[in-house]
């Protein structure tokens, strides 16, 4: 269920790293937990983000949830789909409905994060 | 999980909503379900079609005797005098000083029985209000332990209720209400709700709820019945503009601020908080309840600030996406003179101004 090349957080963002390009988005799992999605709040390309640190913001009918920035580096592309369509992140958060990419500024970050598998073991613990 | 969270309260149909697979949250000290499928499937559906909602965590408070009638005039700001046996009314219970210790439906069972239902987390607060007014010949009786309450809410709520109960309920005019049976248990049945939406709220003994929750969803699967919870009922009161205690009402709120006028008669006997609603309204107020709808891209949610012109002059008191218009709007509340339809406002949405515009309300009226 949780891709095998997806780095995950703790906080239920993953990203998949090509070519030093992450794509971020949030995790099956979190879709689940926000409920219908409604409003999405993402930077603008430029903007240096800051591992551990605000990205942006998902909204659910009912709450707001702060999103973190799984890997530091510059935003490069904003998913123009989001905009128009939160909607799609309850129905393709690992795939369609990325939230940003971002330009790596220290890739060694990624071993800070999870694997799909212990991703899966700390949901089941959780 | 099938046990109630420890330290919360709960419904007698707490398994059922477990059962169901519903998301349970600690509301002001209860376990109850915030959603089932998903609040805008089930808020749909009661636009729609029908809804089942628990709303048994909310308090009865019961008053009996030769004088309950002068009780409950005394301690509430609509003329209970207009009342007939079988018909209820939206009412406000203040202090002296015009702020609201609840919202309450005082349904008039007989000349000397009142049946009165108010907010879960009230209904201490409330019962102690109303005991200590009582001076006269009457009794007043916490009853919440006596009653379950399930909301059938929706179009079809009638076709849903009506297949288990002989009492005819078409007659049941809106905020009437008559004692019957539903699915052979006594229930006091009354055409009320907080959805905007036409539908029925019953009261049943606890001991039942379990079974004729069950009976309900079977009668009205062929209208595609969802269970419905606190999210969906948030977001359908909302658009109906109607008001949340601890929101757009509380202590030191008036219900002259809260644009909830027509439930004050100052014409009628003394009650508590009347001197100063009168005193009030012959002043003017200086704030006051407006509608906004988001004109910017953003949701202003519960207690974010609203500012007009630069500076800081009010905050949302309930706000969010409203699923039957698609847009995203709002209740707050503002100086009198800015709360009129049309004024330009910005909501601190993360430290940012977002552009909202006042608007009338309710945002949605069903068609007739």
């Amino acid at each position: 269920m949780y891709p095998a090349n997806f780095h995950f957080t703790k906080e239920h963002e993953w990203v998949s790293v090509e070519g030093g390009i992450g794509v971020v988005g949030i995790s099956d799992h979190a879709q689940k937990e926000l409920g219908d999605i409604v409003y999405v709040d993402l930077p603008k390309v430029g903007a240096h983000l800051e591992q551990g640190k605000n990205l942006g913001s998902v909204e659910s009918v009912k709450a707001v949830s702060d999103i973190y920035a799984p890997v530091s580096g510059e935003v490069v592309e904003v998913n123009p789909l989001l905009s128009t369509a939160p909607e799609k992140l309850n129905d393709d958060p690992h795939g369609d409905a990325w939230l940003v990419k971002i330009k790596l500024s220290s890739p060694d970050e990624i071993k800070s994060l999870l694997s799909a598998e212990d991703y899966q073991k700390y949901l089941g613990a959780e | 999980m099938t046990q109630p969270a420890p330290g919360l309260k709960a419904t007698p149909l707490n398994a059922a909503h477990r059962k169901l697979g519903a998301r349970m949250v600690d509301f002001g000290g209860w376990d109850m379900p915030v959603q089932y499928s998903g609040i805008l499937e089930e808020h749909h559906a009661v636009r729609n079609s029908v809804g089942l909602f628990d709303v048994s965590h909310m308090g009865e408070i019961e008053i009996h005797g030769p004088d309950a009638f002068a009780l409950i005039d005394s301690v509430t700001t609509n003329a209970v005098a207009k009342l007939n046996i079988g018909q209820a009314h939206y009412s406000g219970l203040l202090y002296e000083h015009g702020g609201f210790v609840d919202d309450i439906l005082v349904h008039k069972v007989a000349d000397d029985h009142y049946f009165i239902c108010v907010n879960a987390s009230n209904q201490e607060k409330d019962f102690e209000h109303i005991a200590k007014a009582n001076k006269l010949n009457a009794t007043v009786d916490f009853a919440s332990d006596r009653y379950a309450q399930l909301a059938i809410q929706g179009p079809k709520g009638l076709a849903t209720l009506q297949k288990l109960t002989a009492t005819d309920l078409a007659p049941i005019q809106y905020y009437h209400f008559a004692d019957g049976l539903v699915s052979g248990t006594p229930a006091r049945i009354a055409r009320t709700g907080y959805t905007g939406e036409d539908g029925f709220e019953i009261y049943i003994a606890p001991s039942e709820a379990d079974r004729i929750w069950y009976e309900i969803l079977d009668a009205g699967a062929e209208f595609g019945i969802k269970p419905c919870g606190l999210g969906a009922r948030n977001t359908l009161r909302l658009e109906s503009k109607m008001a949340l205690y601890g929101h757009e009402i509380h202590a030191s709120i008036t219900p002259y601020e809260a644009d909830l006028g027509w439930i004050v008669k100052l014409d009628k006997g003394d009650f508590t908080g009347k001197a100063a609603l009168a005193s009030q309204k012959q002043q003017g107020v200086t704030r006051k309840l407006a509608g906004f709808q988001m004109t910017g891209r953003g949701i202003g949610r519960d207690g974010y600030e609203v500012y007009v012109d630069g500076a800081p002059a009010g905050w949302v008191s309930s706000g969010g996406p409203s699923p039957t218009l698609g847009k995203n709007i709002g209740l707050c509340y503002l100086p009198s003179g800015k709360a009129k339809p049309g004024q330009q406002i910005q909501i601190m949405i993360r430290n940012q101004p977002v552009e909202a515009v006042t608007v009338p309300t309710p945002f949605y009226k069903r068609a007739k």
